[in-house]
């Protein structure tokens, strides 16, 4: 056996290894699109919130209108829709570039570890909506979230572990200081999302 | 150069197997289909190799059914385990000793 023989046993392992045990085929670009949604979905969810209030001038810090509360959940739904079938849609894309399947072990067992956080925290926002605290639904969209990810993140790639930290931070600093939510959750959804999909694209797409 | 095979593990010369248990080390269990997705081969390649190591019980196989398709679930038992961690500090050895 030559030496570079030997190199190459020990680099068709670890490949081998890292491939079984991480779906490496998250697109950067999603994170992108995400967060240009979720500022979108914000800018047009402050309007709502401050036109209802006769312009700029004055700040409630609590919204505590159920008419606004429910239009701002539906927009939020929306959003969310729109960018995980944009994540779905690249990522199944990307899959197909680099010649991988999109449904494997891995991907189901990081589907699996993303749910899991996510549908306890949206049933726990759902329940605090119908019981009318409307304050800690910013935060706990952030904090759950970034539970999510950082429980996925040992599916994938480890950078998605930091985008959890961070989301988890910010929302403990958005439970803390209650009325500045939609600041919060653009920053969140919007502004990291765009951080993380860039840094993504650059670092593994080309 | 050229470098004595003795302390090798006969089963792991093979590419496809050595592929397989790394796989499955790395992992509580995998199914055949998802095996010949990730490494690229043949059914019925992947097959004659997998019956290779399951004759050294180097893995435990699990037959099982989804519906009417058949899905068998294959895991490293404790003895492959240990045959590849020897394999591997063999291969570290070998390294080892190109450097002196």
């Amino acid at each position: 056996m030559k030496e570079t023989d030997l190199y190459s046993e020990l680099s068709s392992i670890r490949n081998i290894m890292e491939r079984s045990t991480k779906f490496i085929s998250l697109s950067g670009l999603s994170g992108i699109l995400a967060g240009i949604y979720a500022i979108i979905g914000a800018a047009i969810g402050y309007s709502i919130v401050y036109s209802y209030r006769g312009g700029l001038r004055y700040r409630n810090y609590y919204v505590t209108d159920r008419d606004i509360i429910w239009q701002l959940f539906f927009i939020a739904s929306g959003i969310l829709i729109l960018s995980i079938s944009t994540g779905v849609f690249l990522t199944i894309r990307q899959a197909k570039k680099k010649g991988e399947h999109f449904w494997n072990p891995v991907s189901k067992r990081l589907l699996g570890s993303l749910a899991i956080p996510l549908i306890a925290g949206g049933l726990f926002i759902l329940i605090q909506m119908i019981r009318g605290e409307y304050g800690v639904i910013a935060s706990a969209c952030l904090i759950f979230y970034g539970l999510a990810l950082v429980s996925g993140s040992q599916y994938t790639f480890s950078d998605v572990k930091w985008l959890g930290f961070c989301e988890i931070a910010l929302g403990l600093i958005a439970a803390s200081l209650p009325g500045f939510g939609i600041v919060f959750w653009t920053i969140g959804f919007g502004v990291l999302h765009i951080i993380y999909g860039a840094i993504m694209h650059f670092k593994y797409n080309q | 150069m050229k470098i004595s095979l003795d302390q090798f593990d006969k089963a792991f010369e093979n590419r496809i197997r050595l592929q397989v248990m790394s796989v499955l080390v790395a992992n509580e269990s995998y199914d055949f289909n998802s095996l010949k997705d990730l490494l690229n081969v043949t059914d019925g390649n992947l097959a004659s190799h997998l019956k290779a190591l399951e004759k050294e019980e180097y893995i435990n196989v699990n037959k099982s059914f989804i519906g009417r398709k058949p899905n068998t679930q294959y895991s490293a038992s404790p003895k492959g385990r240990n045959a590849f961690k020897k394999h591997l500090e063999a291969l570290e050895n070998l390294i080892k000793q190109q450097k002196l």
